[in-house]
């Protein structure tokens, strides 16, 4: 059910295909230049708003933050275009290195995190018990919230100075103050909050348990393999599709990272840039500084990097990924 | 631990109720009310701060209030400068409103037409939706900044909402793509002999099957809308305009110091709706996501 994109554009022209055939064949009796035509006129009408919204807002901006970033431009002073001076200034910049290393950090400790929690509870959630329902809706419920100003500010108070976990650890001789304002262990902080958001993979990796086929395991068990061996061979690849699904969107999301870290850190990404996300840079650059050519580099800079990884993931599922049904690449 | 539970064979219907069975049942629960309290702790928590005094908030760390003040409360109907707090939830639900009809019309007929015609184009289209899917939003940013204070419409809504008319949420494209995969072919073709066009066949039988992903995708719209901080810090600077984020980081910014307590309140307010949508739509929002992958 849970169809990882890598599937979805094949299936797709292959739907789109047969259809294809289908109608032809069965228009043949009718009149055929005219279905085509009604197809062909509905179909751009239908897309006539995605269109114009695309070249509008997506593809034009796109192309016109490139140009910018090749151009110092200045939202009030203007600005001319520079080469890759933009691009050079940004290996020499303490920020771009200071801002890669705590998104990077973050990228790599929440994903995985986030992923093994929704995993484990996923898993619990999948046996047949009483209450499960009620379960999934409270484990599920945070992924909600977790991202507003709202709960951000809550975390902020959670681990502030003489807040809950600085009063709680307190109890046990501890003298370090809050966590959020001890750059040490603030990205971490945020990293929780995401992890705190473990209920929407969770609700996928359930979809994605209840569809491996009971008797894959019963017959495990009668060549008496033990429970780690079902989980590593049965469970794992089964579930390798919706894995790689999660992880592929986790990852890009993660690197976009925002509303939380601007509350808590501001668009200086305090305490000592602790929190400095790449995208709060961006923004500190293009709506503070008002640099918005250099802001457009910055950008494209993360637009190259999501997209190598990207690649890399793809890549890699080729081979790790297992489609049941399919003969495996 | 984890690892043994998780690995628990599901199919126990075969058994007897051994008293085993009973301990492991009893161990399951205890292990999940276990983290339930844990991951639930950061919720019931500004649920007790925001009728705490104001002095307790931070200090406090019973979870229970020794003392309990309703006074929070009436500082946060009071708002912000003047602007009362009821401004600012009308504010987030025009914005999500809006949102939602824009999302169920556009992605509803793009995904028709991508679904289900064939027209020069259509694949490289799709190519495109799909790509956009993985795109970060931000290298798009500026420019749209341009071109919406070339139009004039900087604080206004407008640039909030333009997008979700104009199909741009690629991501519930995708989705009714894939629920209109499960939608049987034989239908169209059906109509279509009876002599049906594509606006009848999509009005009349597309858009009603369509149904759990017309919910679906307005319920995740609704809350993400109602979310959103990035686009309104954006675009609205008076702060009659400022929808619910907007009003909660600026009061952190000026009045948070001398008023934890209201703040704490407004926080609660603003993530009521939130989850009332979610007690009511529940079944439906985790089978949406179960389907499609879509999440909040």
């Amino acid at each position: 059910m849970t169809a990882p994109p890598t599937a979805a554009p094949p299936a797709a022209d292959e739907a789109g295909a047969t259809a294809q055939a289908k109608k032809q064949k069965g228009a043949a009796k009718r009149r055929p230049s005219l279905s085509r035509r009604g197809e062909l006129l509905t179909g751009y009408t239908f897309m006539t708003p995605w269109i114009i919204g695309s070249l509008v807002f997506t593809v034009g901006p796109m192309l016109w933050s490139l140009y910018l970033s090749f151009t110092d431009y200045h939202l009030v002073l203007g600005g001319d275009f520079i080469g890759f001076e933009n691009y050079r200034a940004m290996f020499e910049d303490p920020m771009f290195a200071r801002a890669v290393k705590v998104t990077l950090l973050y990228v790599v400790l929440a994903v995985p995190l986030k992923l093994l929690a929704s995993l484990a509870v996923a898993m619990l959630l999948t046996q047949k018990r009483r209450g499960i329902g009620f379960y999934r809706a409270a484990f599920y419920m945070p992924s909600l919230i977790a991202m507003s100003v709202g709960m951000a500010l809550v975390w902020k108070a959670l681990f502030a100075a003489d807040g809950p976990q600085d009063q709680f650890m307190s109890l046990f001789g501890w003298e370090g103050g809050g966590f959020i304002g001890n750059p040490d262990v603030s990205i971490l902080m945020l990293v929780l909050l995401s992890v705190w958001t473990f209920g929407a993979p969770m609700v996928i990796f359930m979809a994605g348990l209840l569809q491996v086929p009971g008797e894959l395991y019963e017959a495990a068990e009668v060549d008496g393999a033990g429970k780690w061996h079902r989980f590593v061979h049965i469970t794992i690849p089964m579930l390798s599709p919706v894995i790689f699904f999660n992880v592929l969107m986790e990852t890009v999301h993660a690197f976009q990272m925002f509303g939380p870290a601007f509350i808590i850190g501001g668009t200086a990404g305090g305490p000592a840039w602790s929190t400095l996300f790449y995208t709060v840079r961006i923004y500190a650059l293009a709506f503070v500084d008002l640099r918005m050519g250099y802001a457009s580099a910055w950008a494209w800079m993360l637009v190259l990097a999501v997209g190598v990884v990207t690649l890399i993931m793809f890549r890699a599922a080729k081979n790790l990924v297992y489609y049941a049904g399919e003969d495996n690449r | 631990m984890t690892a043994e539970a998780t690995t628990e064979p599901r199919v126990v219907g075969r058994r007897q109720r051994t008293a085993g069975e009973k301990g492991r049942s009893v161990l399951w629960h205890l292990c999940l009310l276990a983290s339930l309290v844990v991951v639930l702790y950061p919720a019931f928590w500004v649920l007790t701060a925001s009728i705490k005094p104001n002095a307790d908030i931070i200090t406090d760390l019973s979870p229970i209030p020794a003392t309990i003040t309703w006074e929070n409360f009436a500082s946060a109907f009071d708002g912000l400068a003047g602007v009362p707090l009821w401004r600012f939830f009308w504010n987030s639900f025009v914005i999500a409103a809006l949102s939602v009809i824009g999302i169920v019309v556009s992605c509803s007929i793009t995904a028709y037409a991508l679904g289900r015609l064939e027209f020069p184009g259509r694949k490289a289209m799709f190519a495109v939706v799909i790509a956009t899917l993985l795109l970060p939003g931000q290298v798009m940013l500026i420019p749209q900044y341009l071109i919406f204070s070339e139009l004039d419409v900087v604080n206004t809504i407008f640039p909030l909402v333009i997008g979700k008319f104009l199909a741009l949420d690629a991501f519930f494209v995708f989705m009714y793509i894939q629920f209109l995969r499960g939608i049987p072919r034989e239908l169209d073709q059906a109509a279509t002999i009876d002599g049906a066009g594509h606006f009848r066949i999509f009005f009349s039988i597309m858009l009603p099957l369509l149904r759990p992903a017309i919910v679906t995708s307005s319920i995740f719209t609704f809350i993400g809308s109602w979310n959103d901080f990035m686009g309104p810090l954006i675009y609205l600077h008076e702060i009659e305009k400022f929808p619910l984020p907007r009003l909660l980081q600026s009061y952190n910014n000026t009045e948070a110091v001398s008023n934890y307590g209201g703040m704490m309140a407004m926080t609660l307010l603003s993530l009521v709706p939130v989850v009332l949508f979610f007690l009511v739509f529940q079944k439906f929002l985790i089978k949406g996501i179960a389907t499609s992958g879509v999440k909040g």
